[in-house]
């Protein structure tokens, strides 16, 4: 699947013979290195996942957040290099605020999406600049429901029911579309997101990981918050549970 | 008495919005005055920003056409990005940045009303100074004075639109019987999901109030009076 550019890779103001611009696609290669993402819209709110792999035991747990709020109803998880991750959370943070300034109203999810792609994009079309090393998935409930987008490094932005960027992808994206996200509330999501990160990292490659998720829902007033503790811990529970039982067979 | 043409354009004005059960009456008198000099009798102060939100416009005839001009403008732009009609709260917001970050050097009050699928019919009265305010019905102009009280007996919650619009008539031609910088024909439009309707009565359909007179034939409108013989000089 991978090529080498050879000569046609030292700009993103270059492109290859075939039509790709590598620096581009080597961008997303550094996506594709960072520990796995997903988030999934269930029928009443989104639930994000973010698997975070912690580099020294000396960390404390709960800090590197790798889960933003933009506003308070729409929120970001981060892959890739945290960083680059954290300029786009603030000039997230920055269009939301001044979106709401000028129109009086929360900004659309389907508009700050817009933006941060938009910003994302202009990062891909100057020699001077590099392409930014991250992809963000954006969960947010406004006034037309629950909405989950997905920002690649390219600047493009789709909208999913569910979506999963990182190492386990694949694996990940094969389980969320074995769920029924249009019957399932968030409560049940949090188990289900729980479990599909912890079925997805690997114990051989990474050490220890920590789980942070973040939800958007009916039962959290529509605001965007870290799932609350006995939840956490509930999810957690549960995935190892079923880890064992896959262990078992 | 003098009369100076060029003196800036105000329109006296009496503007109504009203809500209904399902959408939206915005009614307004059409009289511009200069001084005491009517310079257009026949005025149409209730403006279009979108296809689903207008505004009344009182004060000054020059700042609130330009504030329209801007809020329809930068309307225009953000409803093709969000790809759906702009609902009337960011419409009356945008009014009212302008009127408050130019407070010093505009004088125009300003009722905005119209109808999104979100929250139906909304009425929103930015007042001289730029705040904004949403109410279930707003009145303005020099002319509103005279209908503080009559709305305060004659307003209920959850009327049918024949009956909001007849409220606003009402209320529009007492206006003009007590308001000198007040008068001409009434104007209304209602707003609802179905979409928009412009209604007219012209002096000649509105009631008679105290002391009133009846409407005279005017030279102006000669091919339908049976008015005086032209003059054989």
């Amino acid at each position: 699947m991978s090529s080498i550019g050879t000569g046609y890779d030292l700009s993103v103001t270059t492109f290859s013979p075939d039509g790709r611009v590598f620096q581009i696609e080597y961008a997303a290669k550094a996506v594709d290195n960072s520990g796995t993402v997903i988030g999934i819209k269930c029928k009443d709110g989104i639930v994000m996942g973010v698997e975070k792999l912690i580099a020294s035991k000396m960390m404390l747990p709960g800090s590197n957040r790798r889960i933003h709020s933009i506003h308070r109803h729409s929120g970001m998880a981060v892959a890739g290099l945290a960083a680059d991750g954290r300029q786009i959370v603030a000039r997230a943070k920055s269009e939301a605020t001044n979106y709401e300034s000028v129109y009086g109203e929360p900004i659309p999810v389907k508009e700050l999406a817009e933006r941060v792609a938009s910003y994302v994009h202009l990062c891909t079309l100057y020699w001077w600049l590099r392409p930014f090393g991250c992809g963000v998935i954006i969960g947010g409930y406004d006034r037309d429901g629950p909405q989950l987008y997905m920002v690649e490094p390219s600047g493009v932005s789709y909208r999913y029911f569910g979506a999963a960027i990182g190492k386990g992808r694949q694996a990940a994206k094969t389980e969320i579309e074995k769920l029924k996200l249009s019957e399932m509330t968030c409560r049940q999501g949090i188990i289900e997101v729980a479990k599909i990160i912890y079925g997805v990292h690997d114990e051989a490659k990474d050490k220890a990981f920590e789980l942070e998720m973040s939800w958007v829902c009916d039962e959290s007033n529509r605001q965007h918050q870290k799932v609350p503790d006995e939840l956490l811990e509930e999810a957690k529970a549960a995935a190892k549970a079923a880890l064992e039982e896959m262990d078992a067979d | 008495m003098e009369i100076d043409a060029d003196a800036p354009h105000s329109m006296g004005t009496t503007i109504i919005g009203v809500t209904y059960n399902g959408g939206v009456v915005l009614g307004a008198d059409s009289r511009t005055s200069t001084g005491v000099y009517v310079a257009n009798r026949a005025s149409d102060k209730i403006t279009q920003l979108t296809d689903n939100v207008y505004v009344c416009r009182s004060g000054s005839a020059a700042d609130s056409q330009i504030v329209s001009d801007y809020v329809r403008y930068f309307l225009h732009q953000h409803t093709i990005q969000l790809g759906q009609p702009a609902t009337v709260k960011v419409a009356a917001n945008l009014v009212r940045l302008l009127a408050y970050n130019n407070k010093n050097m505009l004088q125009t009050g300003l009722i905005v009303g119209g109808w999104d699928k979100y929250e139906g019919g909304k009425i929103y009265g930015i007042p001289l100074g730029g705040t904004i305010i949403e109410q279930p019905f707003a009145i303005g102009g020099s002319g509103s004075s005279y209908l503080y009280g009559f709305f305060d007996q004659a307003w209920k919650e959850g009327m049918t639109k024949d009956e909001a619009e007849q409220l606003v008539v009402k209320a529009v031609s007492l206006a003009i019987a007590r308001d000198g910088a007040s008068g001409g024909v009434v104007r209304t439009v209602i707003i609802n999901s179905e979409g928009v309707t412009r209604n007219f009565y012209p002096g000649d359909k509105l009631p008679l109030w105290y002391e009133e007179l009846e409407p005279q034939f005017s030279l102006l409108d000669i091919p339908s009076s049976p008015g005086p013989e032209p003059m054989n000089i």
